[in-house]
């Protein structure tokens, strides 16, 4: 059994985010950024289902993403992957998930011996649109299950079933494989890479494709056009009431009233 | 141009490697998720989080500098890295790191046998073997040489009487590096635990490094092999030899306690409100601000260098003894500092400057104090010894 699974460097929850002036994207300069977290998860499900079974091959990591984007797969292959492919290259830098799936499909379909298992993060927590698994299962034709948290792969490697919580309800699917998941939060805890695994990390290959490689990938797919991006508006300055409780209930209630209008 | 980072003013981060970068972040993780949530209660509790050992030792954080034996082979800049981060989270927990690597692990490495070696060190990178370091005595600890534990040949063996004070990990350890005075002067010998006549006694009621475990050790008629004596130790110079070791770690450590009570100085001066206007935008407040960040500027660019000339090998013990004092004095005045610039907050458990100020009145103290390494420095420059 082979395992693919995808990253994504995406900016730290923490970081302060600074949208660029004219709104066509966010500034990066001195941005500190991470491993997409739920990427992670899927990164360790990979790893953990290699040390459970006798059967996999190969744990290999992908990252569409700049040069920066490095560190993320250091950060996979150290927590136990096997090889890493960075697709790299400016014609490659959207802001578009619908494209960033028919690159990464692009990628995968170059490597021969294909993949029995794909794993990527439920959403990315930079564009929470949630699309770059599904589309890339739709890309590389096989079936997709979203948001899993619970997972068994049948003991021939032909099959899974998988587990999904919906609105009230635990959902079981059942699917073939080849198959490609997104893993939601609870079904496994990331490991920290060990420091002497982040050094060996450096010696585990790592192939790099450009544009060179991947073929028409001027093409642009049907997707979604971001057209600005703004920041939230500031929040309004909070009003502190003083007084007694009576008076400050009364005071309250005609604000709603008059100014809120909500009541 | 970009704006200067508060934590980073000099741009310390630009001159680190990438593996360097990446062992910091790592560490800075892991004390963000699994000791930052939970310290505060622990100092509070008076307990060492022992659950803690063994994440630890799974990230490769013990004897991370040491090559071989299962040891990290990091370069010692990565292992001040290490201390820094681990430190901003508690001194107690850096200091457990400090003792089982610097002061157990790496005097095994150095001054022991092969035999000694595939014995202690594998086990201990992994966190299954604790180790301590006697040298204080009840009697004294700045001056070594007066010490009254005493080792005495006996046929094969050596008889250890005595007693130790002070010592981190003491009731824990598994084995204990006991520096006791020999016929022919200082010598080391491994004691374990278990062995008769030895004996530990938890020191409690601290105020100070209360999430770490602080030891008596007793040693009466205790018979050790002569295998478990250390041969590549002679004289003080041993001893004082793991001191420079671990002493360069706590010149890292330190920056990460001032750097945690900065950022929390910093960021409630500009939340907090006082006569109509943020602290923040006060000029006495700000003084103090642009104080701390000129201090902790300082002490980042001192450990850097003081890490580049370690893996040189050109550091000498009296540039250790400099960096000791500066960044020890720096932190726990900046520590101070944003306790009192937090106002009444500044004194409960929610707010981390007065646990890390009462933990650097420890760390100031041991490993040399400042008056030690002051009087180290001047030796240097005047050549006469003055202690």
């Amino acid at each position: 059994m082979r395992i693919l699974t995808v990253v994504k460097q995406v900016p730290d929850s923490n970081a302060t985010i600074k949208v660029k002036g004219d709104g066509s994207g966010i500034e990066t300069a001195g941005l500190k950024t991470v491993c997409d977290p739920f990427d992670e998860f899927g990164v360790e499900l990979a790893v953990q289902t290699r040390e459970k079974r006798s059967d996999v091959d190969e744990v290999v990591v992908i990252c569409l993403g700049d040069d920066s984007a490095s560190g993320v797969l250091r950060t996979a292959l150290a927590m136990g992957a096997d090889r890493a492919i960075h697709v790299n290259d400016p014609k490659f830098e959207s802001m578009n998930e619908l494209f960033d799936a028919w690159v990464l499909a692009e990628a995968i379909k170059k490597d021969e011996k294909g993949f029995d298992l794909i794993v990527c993060g439920k959403h990315n927590i930079d564009l929470d649109s949630g699309a770059v698994g599904p589309a890339l299962a739709e890309f590389l034709n096989v079936p997709h299950v979203g948001a899993v948290q619970g997972l068994e792969i049948a003991d021939d490697g032909s099959s899974l079933t998988a587990r999904r919580r919906i609105e009230g309800a635990e959902e079981v699917v059942e699917c073939s494989m080849p198959a490609l998941l997104t893993i939601e939060k609870g079904l496994v805890e990331p490991r920290y890479p060990s420091l002497p695994n982040l050094m060996k990390a450096k010696k585990k290959p790592v192939e790099v494709l450009t544009s060179a490689d991947i073929s028409d990938a001027d093409a642009s797919t049907a997707g979604t056009d971001l057209v600005s991006i703004s920041p939230p508006p500031p929040r309004p300055e909070c009003k502190m009431i003083e007084g007694e409780p009576e008076e400050m209930a009364r005071e309250l209630v005609k604000l709603l009233r008059e100014e809120a209008k909500v009541v | 141009m970009e704006p200067v980072d508060p934590y980073d003013f000099f741009r310390f981060r630009d001159n680190l490697t990438e593996d360097e970068r990446q062992v910091q972040d790592t560490v800075a993780r892991f004390v963000d998720d699994r000791v930052l949530p939970t310290i505060a209660e622990y100092f509070e509790r008076d307990e060492f989080p022992r659950e803690l050992i063994q994440e630890i030792a799974e990230l490769g954080l013990l004897g991370c500098n040491l090559e071989g034996y299962g040891c990290g082979g990091l370069n010692h800049v990565c292992y001040g890295l290490t201390c820094m981060e681990l430190e901003r989270g508690d001194s107690g927990i850096r200091s457990f790191v400090s003792v089982q690597g610097s002061l157990c692990m790496w005097p095994i490495h150095t001054y022991g046998t092969e035999d000694q070696k595939q014995r202690w060190l594998p086990g201990m990178a992994k966190g299954e073997l604790i180790g301590c370091f006697g040298l204080t005595e009840p009697d004294g600890g700045s001056d070594p040489g007066t010490m009254k534990t005493f080792a005495k040949k006996d046929g094969d063996d050596w008889v250890i009487n005595g007693a130790k004070m002070w010592i981190t990990n003491g009731c824990l350890a598994d084995v204990a590096i006991v520096w006791a005075e020999t016929d022919d002067g200082v010598r080391g010998f491994l004691v374990e635990k278990g062995m008769s006549g030895y004996s530990t006694r938890e020191i409690k009621r601290k105020f100070s490094l209360r999430a770490s475990v602080t030891s008596e050790l007793f040693f009466e008629n205790v018979r050790v092999p002569d295998a478990n004596r250390l041969p590549e130790a002679k004289g003080l110079a041993g001893p004082l030899g793991c001191l420079t070791q671990a002493r360069f770690g706590i010149c890292w450590g330190v920056i990460g306690p001032a750097i945690a009570c900065f950022r929390e100085a910093l960021e409630y001066s500009k939340v907090r409100v006082l006569f109509g206007s943020p602290l923040s935008h006060k000029q006495a407040i700000q003084l103090r601000l642009a104080e701390m960040s000129r201090q902790i500027t300082m002490a980042q660019l001192l450990a850097l260098q003081l890490g580049r000339m370690k893996d040189d090998k050109v550091m000498h013990h009296t540039q250790v003894s400099m960096a000791k004092w500066n960044n020890c004095r720096m932190a726990i005045d900046l520590c101070r500092e944003a306790r009192d610039l937090l106002g009444a907050s500044g004194i409960t458990v929610e707010f981390s400057p007065i646990r890390h100020m009462l933990n650097l009145e420890s760390v100031i103290t041991y490993e040399g104090t400042e008056t030690i390494h002051q009087l180290a420095v001047a030796r240097e420059l005047t050549g006469a010894a003055a202690f």
